[in-house]
């Protein structure tokens, strides 16, 4: 009877597993257009995965839209898994360009080593972050990033809540503070640069995911401080007053220029792109990775990134030279 | 009431007395307990779904449907790429995880003695099982795909994990379903010779077959709705092409909606709204469908 029992379970099982297989087979049939296709003709064709940062997600995916209006062959996956997920995947094989928001790590570096993975990092745009206060405010010109923390940290919910507790011969006024909600990737940027550890903050302020509520939070108290990308201020710098930061060199003035020297620390830095050099021989990666760079302006336009200065795009042009 | 004691419907009946005939302040006082706890979380849903709807409701039209989404032009973006990998996906789970899942517990409940140490070790993984944290379904299938050279980011490796998340609810809501079929069936097929497999598959499943449709579809409902697994198997979050094939890259409503919220720009705050509002719909039909099945099945008996 055991026996039998078996036998036939297994026969059940085997049904199953065959209609998997059909199943499979059916849909699977049509997987194949354009996976790795390098096209006969002019047209280009194919896929592209990339992965990554989620703060160049929105860069790489306006890159790979505007390329796919005039490639429209071409399929251009962009995923968010974050700098260090993205290269994981990477030096796996699973992806052709890695979107990343600092440089690659050693660790990482022996990770691709040891897959076999050989990469070019390309310089694509930059990010800043950008500290507003209200026009009227007289006190707040520049702040040091431990003042900054010292307003921002988790520590300072429910404490810190006039401006002399953050220095000494500030006003005792009110401290009133907008930001970020938790989902977005300035928040995440900020609260890692500011108060050491990503997803770090005070959680007393108005916290909204429109950059337009924080605009006009600000603009409406004397008091207020809030933070978003620099490219928003831009848009606002009627309304508004950045803040210099002082990261230890002094105050200095948010600026395209600031953020693309480098001397705007630590509230800007430069966004890659790695490329495998396997997937560069395709012809749809080389057409992108290129125009990624040559169209740098508009595409970190359309991102609201602020775009390659000449020296970073001679840069990158030459990195793109390195991949042969 | 003296001789029916052992009838199931003797508990329902006590509850029921404090709405009719049992008038002592304690019943009363909790039962308008009850019905605050009832109001609360029909009251916070109205407002979620309200706030949700007043959002979304100026994006909900075709090119919601019909257009992809877009970095350069949220204002006229769609999710018809996270619509077509939701449902295309969903279709891979069920075919996954409806098989395995019922055999699974056709095993358990109708071949395996209770003394078999086998039986009673995936007895136990399936009621644990059913309360691990979604995400954890993700890594798993991630160190699946990885060890069988699948790559992560495609429709048959997000099945698989979505799969692997509601196996355990499929499994046991067939098992109840089973154990309603009445004994005397079996018993009958048995008697006039049908072998056990014959009995399982001629008279006990179909009879079921209401009972797992149900328990089957409000899984499949939760699968649906999960992003936690996917988004841990690199969900791709831009994708201007339909889904094609089992490894074909995708992105699905739950992963497209977490993505737009978390934008700084208000078209795509709107389009998040807009797109859980779908999601939503989708997911209250297929709830509806279990409902309609259930009754229809209550009402034939």
């Amino acid at each position: 009877m055991k026996t039998t029992r078996a036998s036939q379970l297994l026969g059940l099982s085997l049904a199953g597993a065959f209609a998997l297989t059909a199943c499979g087979g059916q849909s699977g049939g049509t997987a194949t257009t354009g996976t790795d296709g390098a096209a006969a003709g002019g047209a280009l064709a194919g896929s592209i995965v990339t992965d990554g940062s989620s703060t160049v997600g929105p860069l790489a995916s306006a890159a790979a839209e505007l390329f796919m209006d005039a490639n429209t062959g071409v399929n251009i996956t962009v995923g968010t898994s974050g700098t260090g997920g993205g290269f994981k995947k990477f030096c796996a094989g699973q992806t052709a360009i890695s979107n990343a928001s600092r440089p690659i790590k050693e660790e990482e570096i022996a990770l691709c080593k040891a897959a076999g993975i050989e990469y070019q990092e390309v310089i694509v745009a930059n990010d800043a972050l950008t500290v507003v206060a209200n026009k009227d405010n007289s006190f707040l010109t520049c702040l040091t990033v431990e003042e900054l923390k010292k307003l921002w940290e988790p520590a300072a919910t429910g404490t810190v809540m006039t401006w002399d507790k953050v220095k000494a011969d500030f006003p005792s006024e009110p401290i009133k503070l907008y930001g970020p909600g938790t989902d977005s990737g300035t928040f995440d940027y900020f609260t890692d640069e500011i108060n050491g550890e990503e997803g770090a903050s005070r959680t007393d302020y108005s916290a909204s995911e429109d950059d337009n509520v924080i605009v006009q939070g600000v603009t409406g108290d004397k008091n207020a401080l809030g933070y978003f990308g620099f490219t928003y201020f831009e848009e606002n710098a009627d309304k508004l007053k950045a803040l210099e930061i002082d990261g230890g060199q002094g105050c200095v003035a948010p600026s395209s220029d600031a953020a693309r020297d480098g001397s705007y620390a630590p509230l800007s830095r430069p966004l890659f792109i790695y490329v495998d050099k396997k997937a560069w021989t395709r012809p749809e990666v080389k057409a992108f990775v290129t125009y990624f760079v040559d169209n740098d302006a508009a595409i970190a336009e359309a991102a609201k990134y602020i775009p390659l200065s000449e020296e970073q795009k001679t840069k990158a042009k030459e990195e793109i030279t390195a991949l042969g | 009431m003296t001789t029916s004691t052992v009838e199931p419907t003797e508990q329902p009946r006590r509850l029921v007395a404090a709405a009719n005939g049992d008038r002592d302040l304690t019943s009363l006082v909790f039962l308008v307990l009850l019905w605050g706890c009832l109001a609360f979380g029909i009251f916070s849903l109205a407002v979620l779904l309200f706030n949700t709807a007043m959002e979304g409701a100026g994006r909900l039209d075709a090119q919601l449907f019909t257009n992809y989404t877009s970095q350069l032009r949220p204002e006229s973006a769609g999710a018809r790429a996270a619509i077509f990998g939701s449902l295309l996906v969903m279709l891979t789970t069920a075919a996954l995880s409806i098989p395995l899942g019922v055999a699974a517990a056709s095993y358990l409940e109708e071949f395996a003695s209770r003394e078999n140490k086998f039986a009673q070790l995936v007895e136990l993984n399936v009621q644990n099982l059913a309360a691990v944290p979604a995400i954890i379904y993700g890594m798993l299938a991630a160190g699946f795909a990885v060890l069988i050279g699948l790559p992560r980011n495609t429709v048959l490796a997000g099945a698989i994990a979505l799969a692997l998340l509601i196996l355990p609810v499929i499994i046991v809501s067939t098992r109840e379903a089973l154990r309603a079929v009445p004994r005397e069936i079996r018993q009958g097929s048995l008697a006039l010779g049908a072998s056990p497999m014959q009995t399982l598959l001629r008279q006990t499943l179909p009879a079921a077959i209401p009972g797992i449709a149900t328990g089957t579809i409000l899984a499949l409902s939760r699968a649906v709705g999960e992003a936690a697994p996917l988004l841990l198997l690199g969900g791709l979050v831009f994708v201007r092409f339909d889904p094609n094939g089992l490894l074909s890259g995708f992105t699905t409503m739950p992963i497209q909606i977490f993505d737009w919220a978390g934008r700084p720009q208000v078209a795509f705050q709107e389009l998040a709204a807009a797109a859980s509002i779908v999601l939503l719909g989708l997911l209250l039909a297929m709830n509806a469908l279990a409902i309609i099945i259930r009754n229809k099945f209550s009402s034939q008996r």
